[in-house]
Order: C-alpha cells, then sequence, then structure tokens
C-alpha cells in the first residue's frame, strides 16, 4: 500500500481484557479503564533534560516536561478520569521536582484538580517528594488488577506494570518502523513509556523472556491508530 | 612577479638529481618570501607539494646555527592522514641530502600521548598534521606560546577541503593562526577549480579591521569561580562604535592571496567506451562493459576502476572476477571495508602488485600509490571537475597525458560522458560556489576558544568574520552561537546554573571546568559517521537451519547501522565482494554467512555516496538533447533512441520542463524531466505528491533518476490538465518551497539525520565512538526525540536554523529545486500521450529498482497486523 491510499480504519484494535477487566490501549499511549474511570501512564521520566543538563553537560531542549504534561493534559481532557495513575519513574530521577519550571508545576497542579492521582513508586524516583500533589504507593489495586512499576516474573495474573519501555520494531521490504508499544499475552500487561524523552527497549529483547514464556502480542503506537502485531513479526534490533 | 632564488645547496641538489626547479616554485619562493600568502593552482604531477614546502626548508635552512629550540616554524594541513604520513617521509629525502637541520613531524588522530606532549613543549620546525588536530591543538591552553613563532601554514588539496564542514572548521583555526602569529603566511595547494578567487579569499583574513594582539593569558587564579558572574548577555559593543558589522569592515572580498597558476599539463587522453552493444535504458551497472574494461586491465600497468556506489564496487568486482580467466590480481577498495584490509590494498598497490583496483571516492585524493597507467570510470561522471581529478589519478607527470576511459550504464549516461568529454576538452570546471560558514561548526569553535583561553567577546567575533566562510556573520547570530554554547540556547532560560562557559566580571568568557575542556575535546570534528555496525561472518549450526554459533568468524567490514536495522534474517545483499545472507544481530554485530554459489543478492541498495549531477553537466545534457545537429557525435543508439523520442512524443527543450502524462495499467502517469540529480528530484517528487493530493487526484507514488521523476495516480491527470490551463503552471509553482516543503522537511527523516549531525557537531549530543557499546538496556534516547520536541517549542533554535541550511544545499538540495522552479516558470512544455514515451521509459524502469517514496509507517504495520490476524483464522 502507498502514499494516498485511505487504511481501512474498520479494523479495531480487538477489546482488551485482563483479569476480567476491560482494558483501551489508548494512541498516547495510556491506558484507559472505563469501568474505573482511571487513566493510567507509565515512565513519564519528567525533568529528563535537566537531568542531562545537571549531569553531564549535554543541554537537551528544556521542553520535555512541558511536552509530556501537554500530551497528558489532551489525554485527561478526553477521558476526564475520576482517577489518573502515573506507574513509576514519573521523574526522571529523585532531584526532578526541585529542577521544575513553576508553569509545569502548575500544570500539574491543575490536571489534578477535581481527581483523585496517584504517584506509583519507580526506581528513578522511588520516594517521589512533597509539592507535586497527589498521593503516593508502592502499589495499588484496582479490581482485579495489581498496578506496579517492575513487572514481577512470578506475578499472579493481572499485573499491569511499565518500567522497561517496550518497542516493537517491523522490518518490511527494506524499510523498518520502531515504535513504543503495550505487550501483553492475556495475562499481564507491560505498557509503553509516557515521557516524550523516554527511550525504548526493542520487545525481542531477553529482558522480556521471563514475563511472557508463552509469547506475546505487541500493540505498536501507530500514526493514527494502535497496530496488534504477532511476536513472530517483530524483529530484533 | 617576484621569483626567489634558490641557495646554493638547493640548486645543487635539484642538479643532483638531474632537475631544474620549476618557475611555480620560484614564484612561490618569491611571494612568500616578501610575506605574502598564496594560492598555487597546478595539475597532478607539476611538483605542488614540494612548491609549498620550498620557501619553508629555505627559511629554515638560513638560519643560524642554535642550540635552543626555536619553536613551530611551518604547519602542514592535509585532508587525509595517511596523506600527511606519506608527505613527511617524502620531505625527509631532500633534508637529509642536504644535510639540513630541519626537524620535521606528523601529528594525526594516531600519535602516542607522549609524543603529543613532547610536540606542545619542544615542537618541531615542521608540523603535518589534520585539520581535527589543529582544532584541537589551538584549542589547547599552550597554544598562543605554540604557535606565537608560526611563520607559514601550508594547506594541501584545498579545492577538496573547502567544499564542506571540515572546511568551515579549518578557516576558522586559520583565522586563529593569522591572530596568534600576525605575520604568517598562508599556502594553499589546490588542483585547478572554477573560482581560484574563493580559495585566496580562504587563505587571507577578511575585512579590513586590523586585530589587536591577543591579550596575555588571565592568570587562573584571577579567572577562578569566585570570580565568575553568570550574568547571560553578552556586553553590548562599544556605544563609541555602536555593534561592528562585516559590511563596515571595507566588505567582503576585497584581500586575497596571490595566485600562482601552472598551465597546462598535457591534455587528458580520454575516450567513451564504445562496446558496440546497445545499452539499457536505466540501471548503472554496466554489465555489459565489463569484458571490455578486464581487455583494458589486461592492456595496462595498473587500472583504477572508479564507481559512483559501494554497491556498484561490489559488483564490479564480483563481475570482474567472474571473467578473471587470467587470475590477474584485481582488489576492491571501499569506506566500508575493514580499515586493516584496505590498508593491505594500498600496500599491495604501492608495491606494484595489484593490476586493478575497483574503487568508489575513497581513492578521489591522496596518495600517487604505485604506478596507475589508465583510469577507468564506470557510470554517470556526474560533474567535470569530479571526473578530472579522478582522471588525474592516472600518471603523475603532468607533461604526459592521463589516459581514461568513461563507461557509460544507461543511454542516458551516453550522454553525460559525452557532456563531460566535452566538459574536460574546454578545461571547464565546475567546483561548487564558496561555503557559507555553517553555525554548528561556529558553536564547537567557540567552545575550543573558550578553552583555549578566556576570550573577550568583541575580539573573538572580529576574529571569525576575518574567516572568509562566516565574513557575513552579524553580531546577532554570534551572541546567538556564545549563548547556545553556554547554555543551549533555549528561550526557557533552565540550565543557567549548568553553563558551559561562564562570563567573568571582567567582561571575558571562561569554560566552566576541565569536564567541560574533555568533553570538548572528545567530540571536536565535524565528520559525523553515520552509527556503523561490524559484519561478521557467522558459522551456522550444522543441521539447524538459522542456528548461529554464539561466536561468530572474521569480521568483513561495517554497514551502516540504518541499513542493518532493514534486513530480516535470510535477506541477501551484496558485501566484500561476495553475496551475504544476513542471519542476525548479535549485540552490536551483524552476523552473516556466504550465500550458495549462484544467489543473486535480494536487497538491491544500501546507503552509499551517491553523488547528485552537477547543474553545470545537467545544463550540458540537456542541451545535448534539445540539439538535434549536436547527435551525429552521438552513439548511433542514443541518436536512434532521441529521434524516436521526438516522433512520438518531443524534446525537452534546453531551458524548459517536459512534461508527459499517460495512462498505464489503470494507473495514470505523469513524468517530468528537469534534470536536477535524484536528491532535488526526490524532495520535488514529494511536494508533487502533497499536491496531486490535495488536487483529488490520489497520487500513489513516486520514482526518481538524476535526469527525471514519474508519479502515478489513480486519476486522470491529462484529464485534469486539459479541463484546467493553469493548472501545471500552478502544480509546479515556485511557492511549493514554502509551506509545503516547511511541512515535509519536519516530518522528513533526511532532515532528522542532519539535525543529529549538526547536533553532533555543535556538541548537544555527543558521539558514539565505533566499538563504543550500546547500553544493554536501549534505554538511550534517539536523536529524532529531541527534534521532535526542539521544533514544536522553539522552531527558530540555532540547531534547526543549521539544519535548514544544510538541507538547501545537501541531503535535500532544495537550492537547487528552487533555482530550476524559477527557470521553468512559463516554460513548461505539456505532452498527452497514449502510451509511455522512450524518454519516460527510462525513469519507470526505477519504479521497482529503487524504494518508492511515500508508504507511511502506518502502511507497514498494518500489513505486519494482517499477518497476526492470518495466523489468528488461519
Amino acid at each position: 500500500m502507498a502514499l494516498g491510499q485511505k487504511l481501512e480504519r474498520t479494523i479495531k484494535t480487538p477489546g482488551l481484557t485482563l483479569a476480567g477487566e476491560a482494558l483501551t490501549l489508548d494512541l498516547c499511549g495510556g491506558l484507559w479503564l472505563a469501568a474505573h474511570r482511571t487513566l493510567i501512564v507509565s515512565d513519564l521520566h519528567l525533568e529528563k533534560g535537566s537531568a542531562f543538563a545537571a549531569r553531564s553537560g549535554q543541554f537537551l531542549p528544556p521542553y520535555d516536561t512541558r511536552e509530556t504534561l501537554a500530551c497528558l493534559h489532551e489525554a485527561v481532557v478526553r477521558f476526564d478520569p475520576a482517577c489518573v495513575v502515573a506507574l513509576g519513574d514519573s521523574f526522571h530521577d529523585a532531584r526532578g521536582p526541585e529542577r521544575m519550571e513553576p508553569g509545569d508545576r502548575a500544570m500539574i497542579a491543575a490536571l489534578q484538580e477535581g481527581r483523585d492521582w496517584v504517584w506509583i513508586a519507580g526506581n528513578h524516583d522511588h520516594a517521589v517528594s512533597e509539592g507535586v500533589g497527589g498521593r503516593y504507593a508502592e502499589t495499588m489495586a484496582l479490581g482485579g488488577l495489581t498496578l506496579r512499576h517492575e513487572p514481577l516474573p512470578d506475578a499472579p495474573e493481572g499485573e499491569i506494570a511499565g518500567h522497561l519501555h517496550p518497542c516493537g520494531k517491523v522490518a518490511m521490504r527494506g524499510r523498518a518502523v520502531r515504535r513504543r508499544c503495550f505487550v501483553t499475552d492475556g495475562k499481564r500487561l507491560v505498557m509503553p513509556a509516557f515521557g516524550a524523552y523516554a527511550g525504548g527497549l526493542n520487545v525481542r529483547n531477553p529482558a522480556f523472556d521471563p514475563l511472557f514464556p508463552a509469547g506475546f502480542t505487541a500493540h505498536l503506537l501507530g500514526d493514527g491508530r494502535v497496530f496488534a502485531i504477532g511476536k513472530a513479526m517483530l524483529a530484533r534490533d | 612577479m617576484p621569483e626567489g632564488r634558490l641557495p646554493a645547496p638547493f640548486e645543487a641538489w635539484f642538479a643532483s638529481r638531474g632537475w631544474a626547479p620549476r618557475p611555480h616554485q620560484l614564484e612561490l619562493l618569491g611571494i612568500v618570501g616578501e610575506g605574502r600568502s598564496a594560492l598555487l593552482v597546478a595539475p597532478t604531477g607539476a611538483g605542488k607539494t614540494l612548491a609549498g614546502f620550498l620557501p619553508s626548508l629555505v627559511a629554515l635552512s638560513k638560519r643560524a646555527p642554535s642550540r635552543k629550540a626555536r619553536g613551530l616554524h611551518t604547519l602542514y594541513i592535509s585532508p587525509l592522514k595517511a596523506l600527511a604520513v606519506d608527505i613527511a617521509r617524502n620531505l625527509e629525502a631532500p633534508i637529509a641530502e642536504m644535510g639540513l637541520p630541519i626537524r620535521v613531524e606528523t601529528r594525526t588522530g594516531d600519535t602516542p600521548s607522549h609524543k603529543r606532549t613532547r610536540q606542545i613543549e619542544r615542537p618541531p620546525d615542521i608540523l603535518l598534521t589534520t585539520p581535527e588536530q589543529l582544532a584541537l591543538l589551538i584549542a589547547h591552553r599552550e597554544a598562543s606560546e605554540l604557535f606565537a613563532t608560526l611563520s607559514c601554514v601550508v594547506l594541501d588539496e584545498l579545492h577538496a577541503l573547502v567544499t564542506s564542514k571540515r572546511g568551515d572548521l579549518l578557516s576558522l583555526g586559520l583565522a586563529r593562526l593569522h591572530r596568534l602569529s600576525p605575520k604568517l603566511t598562508a599556502i594553499g595547494l589546490s588542483a585547478t577549480v572554477r573560482e581560484p578567487d574563493d580559495l585566496r579569499r580562504y587563505l587571507v583574513p577578511q575585512g579590513s579591521m586590523t586585530l589587536p594582539p591577543l591579550r596575555g593569558r588571565v592568570p587562573a587564579e584571577q579567572a577562578g569561580e569566585g570570580a565568575t558572574s553568570q550574568e547571560p548577555a553578552l556586553p553590548s559593543p562599544d556605544p563609541l562604535r555602536g555593534p561592528p558589522s562585516p559590511a563596515e569592515g571595507g566588505g567582503f572580498g576585497d584581500a586575497m592571496a596571490d595566485l600562482v597558476v601552472v598551465k597546462g599539463g598535457a591534455a587528458p587522453d580520454l575516450h567513451l567506451l564504445d562496446t558496440g552493444l546497445t545499452l539499457p535504458l536505466a540501471g548503472h551497472t554496466a554489465s555489459q562493459a565489463m569484458p571490455a574494461i578486464y581487455d583494458l586491465i589486461q592492456a595496462h600497468r595498473t587500472v583504477l576502476v572508479f564507481v559512483n556506489t559501494r554497491l556498484q564496487a561490489e559488483y564490479t568486482f564480483q563481475e570482474l572476477w567472474r571473467i578473471n580467466e587470467a587470475s590477474l590480481p584485481i582488489a576492491l577498495h571501499h569506506g566500508s571495508l575493514d580499515a586493516s584490509q584496505r590498508r593491505r590494498v594500498e600496500a599491495a598497490m604501492a608495491a606494484g602488485q595489484l593490476r586493478a583496483i575497483v574503487c568508489t571516492a575513497t581513492l578521489d585524493l591522496g596518495i600517487d600509490w604505485g604506478d596507475v597507467d589508465l583510469v577507468v570510470n564506470i557510470g554517470a561522471p556526474k560533474g567535470a571537475s569530479r571526473i578530472m581529478q579522478r582522471i588525474g589519478r592516472a600518471n603523475h607527470r603532468m607533461d604526459e597525458p592521463s589516459k581514461a576511459y568513461l563507461v557509460p550504464g544507461n543511454r542516458f549516461e551516453i550522454l553525460e560522458c559525452q557532456a563531460a568529454l566535452d566538459a574536460v576538452e574546454e578545461a571547464a570546471q565546475d567546483t561548487p560556489d564558496a561555503r557559507l560558514g555553517a553555525p554548528d561548526v561556529l558553536a564547537q569553535h567557540v567552545l575550543g576558544m573558550a578553552c583555549a583561553d578566556a576570550f573577550d567577546p568583541l575580539q573573538l567575533y572580529e576574529e571569525i568574520v576575518s574567516a572568509a566562510p562566516f565574513a557575513t556573520l552579524s553580531w546577532e547570530d554570534f551572541e546567538a552561537v556564545v549563548d547556545y554554547v553556554a547554555t543551549g540556547g533555549y528561550a526557557l532560560r533552565a540550565y543557567e546554573r549548568f553553563a558551559k562557559i561562564l562570563r567573568g566580571p571582567d567582561g571575558l568568557w571562561r569554560v566552566r571546568d576541565a569536564r567541560i575542556a574533555q568533553q570538548y575535546r572528545m567530540n571536536v570534528g565535524t565528520i559525523v559517521e553515520s552509527a556503523k555496525v561490524k559484519v561478521r561472518l557467522a558459522r551456522g549450526v550444522r543441521g539447524k537451519p538459522g542456528a548461529i554459533l554464539p561466536k561468530g568468524g572474521r569480521v568483513l567490514g561495517e554497514i551502516e547501522e540504518d541499513f542493518a536495522d532493514t534486513l530480516t534474517p535470510g535477506d541477501t545483499f551484496l558485501f566484500a565482494g561476495e553475496v551475504l545472507r544476513f542471519e542476525g544481530l548479535s549485540e552490536d554485530e551483524a552476523l552473516a554467512s556466504k550465500a550458495g554459489p549462484g544467489t543473486d543478492p535480494a536487497i538491491p541498495s544500501y546507503a552509499g555516496a551517491k553523488f547528485p549531477l552537477s547543474t553545470f553537466l545537467a545544463a550540458r545534457v540537456r542541451a545535448l538533447i534539445a540539439d538535434p545537429f549536436e547527435w551525429d557525435r552521438l552513439p548511433k543508439q542514443v541518436a536512434d533512441y532521441l529521434v524516436q523520442q521526438r516522433s512520438r512524443s518531443i524534446l525537452p527543450g534546453p531551458d524548459g520542463l517536459l512534461v508527459e502524462t499517460f495512462p498505464r495499467a489503470k494507473r495514470h502517469y505523469l513524468t517530468a524531466f528537469p534534470f536536477e540529480g535524484r536528491l532535488a528530484h526526490q524532495t520535488l517528487g514529494m511536494l508533487l505528491t502533497r499536491r496531486l493530493e490535495r488536487a483529488g487526484l490520489r497520487p500513489l507514488g513516486f520514482a526518481a533518476n538524476d535526469y527525471g521523476i514519474a508519479i502515478w495516480m489513480t486519476r486522470d491527470v491529462s484529464e485534469a490538465i486539459a479541463r484546467e490551463p493553469g493548472f501545471l503552471g500552478a502544480l509546479f509553482a515556485e511557492d511549493m518551497l514554502g509551506d509545503d516543503l516547511e511541512a515535509w522537511l519536519d516530518e522528513s527523516s533526511m532532515m532528522k539525520r542532519t539535525f543529529r549531525q549538526c547536533a553532533v557537531i555543535a556538541g548537544l549530543i555527543e558521539r558514539r565512538y565505533p566499538g563504543q557499546k550500546k547500553t544493554g538496556r536501549q534505554v538511550t534516547m534517539s536523536t529524532d526525540l529531541v527534534y521532535d520536541v526542539l521544533r514544536k517549542h522553539q522552531p527558530d533554535h540555532l540547531l534547526l536554523r543549521a539544519a535548514r541550511q544544510d538541507a538547501a544545499t545537501g541531503l535535500l538540495d532544495v537550492a537547487r529545486l528552487g533555482m530550476m522552479l524559477r527557470r521553468i516558470q512559463g516554460r513548461i512544455t505539456h505532452k498527452a500521450l497514449d502510451r509511455v514515451s522512450p524518454l519516460s521509459v527510462s525513469v519507470m524502469l526505477e519504479i521497482g529498482r529503487e524504494k518508492v517514496y511515500g508508504e507511511g509507517a502506518d502502511e507497514i504495520l498494518a500489513e505486519a497486523e494482517a499477518q497476526l490476524l492470518e495466523e489468528a483464522l488461519g
């Protein structure tokens, strides 16, 4: 298929259920649980740009926090969630909140207005500092689901985690497309990183093997929709 | 012109060799003796290098003996490390034979660190080095002492250096040398160029502002952290003088080095290789010419076979060996081969052990290896100056003709070869215009200057605009560069407290700490290699197809990571003279096995240098086609082809644009023949498809080559043109370079690649070094993410401007496209045809040969998804 041909929009992402809960995999990289009116986003890595500047003298454009928050804002407006869960590594490092611009801080406060907001602990930001609103939790239970940052290989069915920044790569006819993705085997789900500067780990990396011993389907974030692609069609890096 | 006199020992030395000094060598000696800079333009074999060193050798020989070290006298800069080493060897002979008290040393990336340190403490009389090493030297804290004694700088192969960002960097280094040693004379050595005045300006400080000598070193205590303020703004320039402007300095172009031109050299003995066989209408392999090329190899001592791409090099090498019944030693040389393999080929060539070397532009420049008596150039010559440089590789005695054959790969290339033959006969040149200095290079230099010593911004500005490529730099743009170096140049002033350079209360800027200086040294230079992965021969596991042993065999060379990314296990491709089967990636290596005999490579091409057709040759090809009286000079098959085109459609004129439309296999085609090179055509194709889409014609894709483009669509384009008289004029209107271009550029992967290069050069992101392992978890961020965020939040950022400046001339050739669109205004000839014309066939044949453009990421993902559904349903 080449330029100009409109995609068949009729193929919808198959409805996904995990531990009896219906999930919507949103194109923005967020997960929407309509029954709980809850939006989950993972690995925001806010203030990654300034972390680089502080640590290594590389001055990446300092707009990653506002870019990430703008995407989150768009999703919050669209879903109007009662609860937002940030699934860990919300800040790139523990001192991230201190370095945040006042405007960005105000943006977070505005997003939190009138809804429950949970910061799940990550490995980069184990204890989110005071002053960014919301409440803090190590893990969280939601219906039959357990939300935690780092996936546990022996977790019971129904775990939703982040941490790994999954990316899927499709190579075909001399072209390669590499996109962030959700990964699931119907028992657990690993979410894509949401942050503007968050990199990606190829889902064919051995790090995913213990989590999905019987294979998985990756849901890649395309330009216009989410694409469900089998493990066999995904290339290594 | 003054003529220098050779001292007696030199005359005796020349005589002992049976030589006489050549007039241009004496002329240069005279000019430099009077303290003036000079450009020497000479063909190969004219004794250019000796001419460049003679003034220094003579001056050094006249010094009274002394026990004290007297400092560096002459600096020689070469674009190639190997050339610097070779020249050092060649200088040793005259120095030893005349018994001159002169110490010559080289300094390259390979020089051990203890020797580098010693070279700063006790410099040789003559130091031979590269532009990157010069950048490191002038950023050294001892630079002002080291170069205070410098009397002469020799820039070799200057024509090749000035056309790139390396030339921008070198010009800034040269400006600093002129500043550190105000009596410095610069000597440029160059092949023939179109505009020697550009190079003459490059050699000497521009503008009439006289520079004060650089202040003495600021004591370190004073430069300590306590003394610095973090005020971000630059001082306003002296209110009495107002902001300095380059125009005030007497304008551009009032200072030029003297010019010495060596005329003549024997005219080359240049032919079109006519095998008598009918050539295809497309393709570049010249497969039908291989037996004839092999005959030429048999009839000569050493033949250089030049090709335009690595793919072509691989193919030609394979084909020649297939018919190599006499088992002649024929070797392969291109940029992706393992360095040790290349060195072996070079050594064998120097030793006269090879009969032919198939090579790419890697051997365009450089050392006179071996006794080459014939050059064969396969495929289109692409530019008159380029082909002359290549021809010059045969035979290095200027009074004997260089012998060369041009081998066209298709019928269009015959036209291009003929145009090149005409150009060589007239000695016409088409070297590119002088460059506008790149802002990313300037940013690197400014940090380097802060590493050398505290700098006064006004003084540094004046020094920088004395370099020809930066002569028109405004004070405001300079301020923006300093701001970028200090804190990234962001409107959101988030990084003040991390600033890399800091302005003290004395108004001077200093580098923050030793770590930043170290970072600068690690990232110096303008050559940004695309990330590469090693290709290692894999050993398969017996009986288990596809299974690979963890440790493979030898390394064959490197391929671009971008190319490796597109391979899937089982794909076959040509590399290092063999058809390989891609087995998979292991860490940072591509594993491949040898494909069985008779396997055809399935993946058609991978990135490699591809030169666009020069504007000059393009105009000549158009003129050849437009004038039937010229066709007598062309092989009959080409003349016949043009006659057919004239009877079936119409011939494109010398200045206008021919557009043909026709239906074929349920689709409608539009072809156009601008003759502006593949890069400009690819950009044009992207823009035209956007417009056709908006016009409701449903374009599906396009293909481009050096001569034209073909776009196919579902709706009848001939009918649309007939219905609406202004349709074509509007389609090709110059305003496509406005919003459409901006919109497309922002998304273009080529633009992202260009941005990455600018970001590395300007120090925004650090270089990746060969062999440096990727982090295991691969959570390193890609530059594309940075690009996307930056263009959204600060579209006028310095690095985005730098990337757009590159796009204008580089990968996207936007500037050339603009010239073409202006040229064809009101001169579009349209021909609606029932079927494809002979001319259109040539570009239609590119379809399927090259990637088809316009396929989006989602189309690829949808196809992969469909596979899953099939599995699920099947």
